[in-house]
């Protein structure tokens, strides 16, 4: 072999081994079970009330991620304070905590005898070991994703056209609801993706601060563990379904994201 | 009548000290080079930057004024700005962005307006397009109709031909005298280009490091710059030396690097010398022709620009010097890199200031 040749089919090989590795799991899931008999897993009413309580939990996380989102990645985008970097730095942090410790912490926070849970208990709140502790879990782990991608859809709108919106009679407000969110649109919604890819996905912390209750707080994931015993072909169907709705938003992320990062270079 | 104080401190060591004041109905151009403090002022006035100490009133409006505390936001100011890169929506058409300024009015009554806006501007026709379709000269107009559709009280426009290629400038900057003329408010401009700045502004004010160097009419600035600077900026040649009273009540300038030129302006001691370049002819080296030329200055032709149907000619002297000359003189001259020349001006047209 002549010398420098063997470089890019080094390249191709590790390319290969690689993508073997990580699909094979993917596919063994279609594999291993006949689509019919996946469909017919689906009839199982515990598998179906998983998968219902994992679109309702998630999409309740998600409306509050961007209602509270938007606004504070706008603030973090636009604006230079002080300790700026640390606000940042800490609404990133639960990216990188591992899931069990944030159940653990939320717990701590939220739980029956929390910092903030025994007050919340004092007004007649339950989170822990209820729905509304899933949503709470998903909103947690979830939110960063969007904040994130959203900040830097913001930080990549021309300030002249924010400036040129207050020339023009807008105010701060209407600037932000008329120029920045929808310039900001495209890259805001590949986050979104992100954070519900996430959210759909999310197990420990959820485990921790909510159990797994069917009908209550056991979502799609939770179920699978819950079925990996006793029925695999039921955790094999669900597996599948999330396979789907996790590919579908990697894809539109990917889509949304690709006119993003187009419209970042465009405005630099 | 707009007026600007500002005096503030940028950035490390740079500060910004000015006055400026735009007559309604006029313009006044703010020239001068990039990092000079031009877009600075003008995002003052408009309420987009607040300075340290400084005022802004238009007409009976007082906008900002930091001793009394009183500052309006850039909303409730009424400017028309237009800004370098016209700064369009991209997510919405060229009548929706005329459109954003108006207020009242159903979407129907107002699309009406935006369109018969761009149709005064010769685009009526476009407004339906998105701004990343429109050609450069066509966004000028789009953002020009979105200043006006406010009906400002003051317009700002920061280097509104800068964005534009040569071919359509010229045909834009008549537009725009046009526009400033009709407006009957007080405009500001910022350019970096002098011939841009003479050809809009009524008055043109020279900022240099922050602050006014010198205002008045372009013609006052070209005929007596109060400086090597505006001399410089004016596009004169500017050569450097120490002046003394010479014979004929004319002065004498001892250039730095060689050779002697005169002027009829009354100077002692170091001075900058400013000619333009359309005052420079030049003679074959060699020749001697008796004339009223007082100064003859040998030199060696560096570059050869032609610039429409004249030339501009780049001599090496001990100072560089630059001639404009007809195209038809340059070949009779055979003029090319490396021939020697003589450059030749007369006294009366060498202006003088002390350095």
């Amino acid at each position: 072999m002549k010398r420098g040749r063997w470089f890019a089919p080094a390249l191709v090989g590790a390319l290969a081994v690689a993508l073997t590795f990580l699909t094979l799991p993917v596919v063994a899931i279609f594999v291993r079970t006949s689509p019919g008999h996946l469909i017919g897993a689906l009839d199982d009413p515990g598998v179906l009330d998983a998968l219902w309580l994992s679109v309702r939990t998630t999409l309740t996380a998600l409306a509050v991620i961007v209602v509270v989102g938007t606004p504070t990645a706008y603030l973090l985008a636009t604006r230079t304070f002080r300790g700026h970097a640390l606000v940042v730095t800490l609404v990133e942090l639960p990216l990188v905590l591992p899931p069990a410790v944030a159940g653990v912490g939320l717990l701590a926070a939220l739980g029956p005898g929390g910092i903030v849970g025994s007050h919340i208990a004092d007004a007649g709140l339950r989170l822990a070991f209820e729905t509304a502790g899933v949503v709470v879990a998903l909103t947690f782990v979830a939110a960063p994703f969007f904040i994130r991608g959203a900040q830097t859809a913001f930080a990549a709108v021309d300030r002249s056209w924010l400036e040129a919106s207050r020339t023009l009679g807008a105010s701060e407000a209407r600037t932000f609801v008329r120029i920045a969110i929808p310039a900001a649109a495209p890259g805001m919604l590949a986050g979104l993706a992100l954070a519900w890819g996430r959210a759909v996905g999310e197990f420990g912390a959820t485990l921790i601060f909510a159990g797994s209750f069917r009908g209550r707080t056991q979502t799609a994931p939770l179920a699978i563990y819950e079925r990996l015993g006793t029925d695999f072909d039921a955790a094999l169907a669900l597996s599948a379904v999330l396979v789907v709705v996790s590919g579908t938003l990697l894809l539109s992320s990917k889509l949304l994201g690709g006119q993003g990062t187009e419209a970042l270079r465009a405005a630099r | 009548m707009l007026r600007v104080e500002a005096r503030t401190t940028l950035g490390a060591g740079f500060t910004l000290d000015a006055v400026l004041e735009a007559p309604a109905g006029s313009c006044l151009a703010l020239a001068g080079p990039s990092g000079a403090g031009k877009s600075t002022l003008l995002r003052i006035a408009a309420g987009l930057l607040r300075p340290a100490h400084g005022s802004v009133t238009c007409g009976d409006e007082v906008w900002l004024d930091t001793q009394t505390d009183r500052e309006l936001a850039p909303e409730q100011r009424r400017c028309g700005y237009v800004f370098q890169d016209y700064a369009l929506f991209g997510h919405m058409t060229a009548w929706q962005n005329v459109a954003y300024g108006l207020r009242g009015g159903g979407r129907g009554e107002r699309r009406r307006r935006a369109v018969e806006l761009l149709e005064r501007f010769g685009i009526g026709a476009l407004a339906d397009a998105r701004p990343r379709t429109l050609s450069g000269g066509e966004r000028q107009r789009v953002a020009l109709a979105r200043a006006l559709a406010r009906k400002p009280r003051a317009l700002l426009l920061d280097e509104p031909l800068s964005a534009l290629d040569a071919r359509t400038r010229a045909s834009a900057s008549r537009e725009l005298a046009h526009v400033l003329r009709d407006s009957g408010v007080p405009a500001l401009l910022v350019t970096h280009d002098f011939t841009e700045a003479a050809v809009l502004g009524d008055r043109v004010a020279v900022i240099d490091g922050g602050r006014i160097v010198q205002q008045g009419t372009a013609g006052e600035l070209a005929a007596s710059p109060a400086s090597a600077f505006v001399a410089d900026f004016t596009g004169a040649v500017v050569l450097t030396g120490v002046a003394h009273a010479g014979p004929g009540d004319l002065t004498v300038v001892q250039l730095d690097g060689g050779g002697t030129a005169t002027s009829t302006d009354r100077r002692t001691g170091p001075v900058a010398l400013s000619v333009h370049p359309w005052e420079i002819a030049l003679e074959p080296a060699g020749t001697h022709v008796e004339g009223s030329m007082q100064n003859r200055l040998e030199a060696e032709v560096l570059t050869v620009t032609q610039v429409g149907n004249r030339v501009r000619v780049g001599l090496g002297a001990p100072q560089p010097l630059v001639a404009e000359i007809t195209s038809a003189a340059l070949g009779e001259l055979h003029l090319a890199a490396g021939v020697r020349v003589v450059a030749t001006w007369k006294a009366t047209a060498t202006r003088l200031v002390n350095l």
